[in-house]
């Protein structure tokens, strides 16, 4: 029977008396775990952050918008000709099954002047239910209502930053501010969003009713007409069928011919964030790939230090072994003292990679997550790598001749 | 009783094609209690018997009997077994443990023998006791002088009460005061506690400790004589206390 407690005695003082190459030798483990720790937590994070945006996108989500993207060979920019009308909008809603709830939407650049502020935003005309297709709450007020939509009346909805921007400490709902010198009043405050997936801040806006813009403020432009729809698919299973049915639908309305090109363009904003997705789960296999690559190559460095540390201590196994150490007495010795090298790295390697991304997401600005599966999953690997690697040496002391052993010098 | 019994053991190593004969076909047979003294030049195959006898090496052929069992078909482990319950080795460099206190380095064959940590403290601190070490236990090997190092030794050799000690040239590293204290505590051991003890040396004066000379010339033994009888009947009657039982 082997005793466990007095060999991880015997290891942790062996390890003590060559202090310097333990360290140096634990250095690749340290190095490898630290990586892989710092790894998951960078792709963890960035994985969670894109997740984040897309639910703060509204979920199942599809732009429509007016306008090519190629018309005969030429690249025109999506949203540039007025070709989607209100009328399209509720066609989508009443004809594709697929589809929960549509905002059309014309949009614009807006001054914005509370007394003596002012402040320069995007100003959207939608319909109520853009709070639903985008999955957006008030924080305070109301929402204005299809009366306001079909009397084109001179409402909005203003998002967090342009409160934070105008009004202080003021309660905005129910303030006149004047939008592009028309007052408006402020009816509802719209829920903070954070940032978009392109990085625009969705919390910089104001929404009015579409027919107020269409007619008060950007209707130059788009002369009845609207820039793009936002469509709600029923579940993200829909997505594909839904497209599907919108582009069928508007092709009809817009009574395009099989040899033409749509004169709109339809987005899945859902499928391209989960494409973002899918491309930094695989970058984060591929650095947790290195990372292992490292770890590996901290194994063969114990390897090479517990061979040479058996070749130096032969002389100690023989004397062990003529007073009645049995094969697996000294085996386990060599491989509890490979295995220590390798945790004992590891949870260095733990602290350190810990302390890496701590240090990368205070630079980065942006959320860095060590989970503890991350933890158990390096902490394990390194144990096998210690066992894995300090058997060879482990085996070959154990199965020296007793009568060498002791002969060497 | 018959302690160790070699019938025609022989030991050849193979050097390519050439062949070594370290030990001729020897047959011996050694009761409980001895002391043996084995004599011979260099090269003529004391450190090949005493290797065979203490279970560290095996015959090339002929069987060797330990208290009744044959060990030439012994396993690592179960060899390995022998040398921690039934053999104590003391060697010319003292093989102790480097960076290891005197207490650490006797406890180490009942570590091997799975006993617990407050009973092997007791049986080594007893065992320094015996060899007239204590005080020192804390000492490492580098703090002692070649005759305290050798005690450890022996102490070490003593501590899991074996009953015979094999010592290849004890006093070898020693000056002749210190092998004398060295031989009087092999003495004192063989004749108090009655362990046999079979030691190598070059020097008749080491040899005429003990009571049994066996010479060596080129692998075979050539004399094997009983030089003192004495103390064998004094010790004879102490042997029955240490016998072992036969069964490994
Ligand atoms: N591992 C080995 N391989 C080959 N030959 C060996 C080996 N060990 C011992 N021998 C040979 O066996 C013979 C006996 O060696 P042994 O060590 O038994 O001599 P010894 O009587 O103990 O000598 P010394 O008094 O110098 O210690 C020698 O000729 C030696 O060269
Ligand atoms: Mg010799």
């Amino acid at each position: 029977m082997v005793n466990i407690p007095s060999t991880i005695r015997l290891s942790f003082r062996a390890l003590r008396v060559n202090k310097m190459r333990s360290m140096l030798t634990m250095l690749g483990i340290i190095i490898g775990v630290g990586a892989v720790i710092a790894m998951l937590a960078v792709g963890t994070g960035a994985r969670r952050r894109i997740a984040d945006q897309i639910s703060s996108m509204g979920s199942n989500l599809i732009m429509v918008l007016s306008g090519a993207s190629t018309s005969g060979g030429r690249r025109l920019g999506a949203g540039t000709q007025p070709t989607l009308s209100l009328t399209d909008s509720e066609a989508i809603l009443k004809e594709a099954t697929s589809v929960q709830d549509v905002a059309p939407s014309l949009s614009g650049v807006g001054q914005i002047v509370f007394g003596n502020q002012n402040w320069s935003t995007g100003v959207t005309g939608t319909t109520p239910s853009i709070l639903d297709v985008r999955d957006w709450r008030l924080s305070s007020g109301r929402t204005f209502n299809a009366d306001d939509v079909k009397g084109a009346n001179k409402v909005c909805l203003v998002g967090q930053t342009v409160v934070d921007n105008l009004f202080g400490d003021i309660d905005p709902v129910g303030q006149i501010i004047r939008i592009n010198k028309i007052p408006f009043a402020i009816v509802g405050v719209l829920e903070a969003k954070g940032q978009s997936p392109n990085g625009q801040d969705q919390d910089d806006t104001i929404i009015v009713p579409v027919t107020t813009a269409q007619k008060k403020l950007f209707g130059t432009a788009f002369p009845g007409m609207i820039r793009l729809i936002m469509v709600k698919a029923g579940s993200i299973e829909d997505l594909a069928r839904a497209e599907r049915e919108i582009t069928d639908i508007l092709r009809q309305r817009h009574r395009l011919g099989p040899g033409q090109d749509n004169d709109f363009t339809v987005r899945n904003l859902t499928q391209m964030l989960q494409a973002t997705e899918q491309s930094t789960k695989v970058m984060t296999l591929l650095l947790g790939a290195i990372a292992s690559v490292s770890l590996v190559v901290g194994g063969i460095g114990i390897m090479n230090i517990m061979l040479v540390s058996v070749t130096e201590r032969t002389r100690e196994i023989g004397i062990r072994m003529a007073v009645g150490a049995k094969t697996w007495d000294i085996r386990l010795q060599f491989l509890i003292e490979a295995l220590l090298l390798s945790l004992i790295g590891g949870v260095i390697g733990i602290l350190a990679g810990i302390t890496v991304s701590k240090v990368l997401s205070s630079i980065a600005g942006w959320s860095i997550i060590v989970s503890a599966s991350s933890i158990l999953l390096s902490f394990g690997f390194s144990g096998m790598v210690g066992i894995f690697f300090g058997y060879y040496p482990a085996y070959k002391a154990s199965l020296l001749d007793p009568i060498d052993a002791l002969r060497y010098e | 009783m018959t302690l160790l019994e070699a019938r025609n053991i022989s030991k050849t190593y193979a050097f390519g094609e050439a062949e070594v004969r370290a030990l001729c076909p020897t047959s011996l047979k050694i009761e409980a209690g001895e002391f043996i003294a084995i004599m011979g030049p260099s090269g003529s195959g004391k450190s090949t018997l005493m290797n065979i006898l203490g279970c560290l090496d095996k015959p090339t052929a002929g069987e060797y009997l330990l208290g009744g069992v044959d060990v030439s078909s012994l396993s690592r482990d179960e060899c390995a077994e022998i040398r921690n319950k039934r053999i104590g080795f003391v060697f010319q460099g003292f093989n102790l443990l480097p960076r290891t206190s005197a207490l650490e380095n006797v406890e180490l064959p009942l570590l091997y023998d799975g006993i617990s940590a407050v009973e092997r403290k007791d049986k080594a601190l007893a065992a320094l006791r015996k060899v007239g070490l204590e005080g020192r236990e804390q000492h490492h090997s580098n703090q002692m002088s070649g005759g305290q190092q050798q005690r450890v030794a022996i102490a070490r050799a003593l501590v899991n009460n074996a009953p015979i000690i094999l010592a290849d040239e004890p006093t070898g590293n020693l000056d002749t005061k210190t092998s004398a204290e060295i031989m009087d505590l092999f003495v004192k051991l063989n004749t108090e506690s009655g362990i046999t003890v079979i030691l190598v040396t070059h020097e008749p004066d080491i040899a005429a400790y003990s009571r049994r000379v066996i010479r060596f010339l080129d692998g075979c033994i050539v004399s094997d004589e009983v030089t003192k009888i004495s103390k064998d009947k004094q010790a004879g009657q102490r042997q029955a206390a240490h016998s072992f039982s036969t069964d490994p």
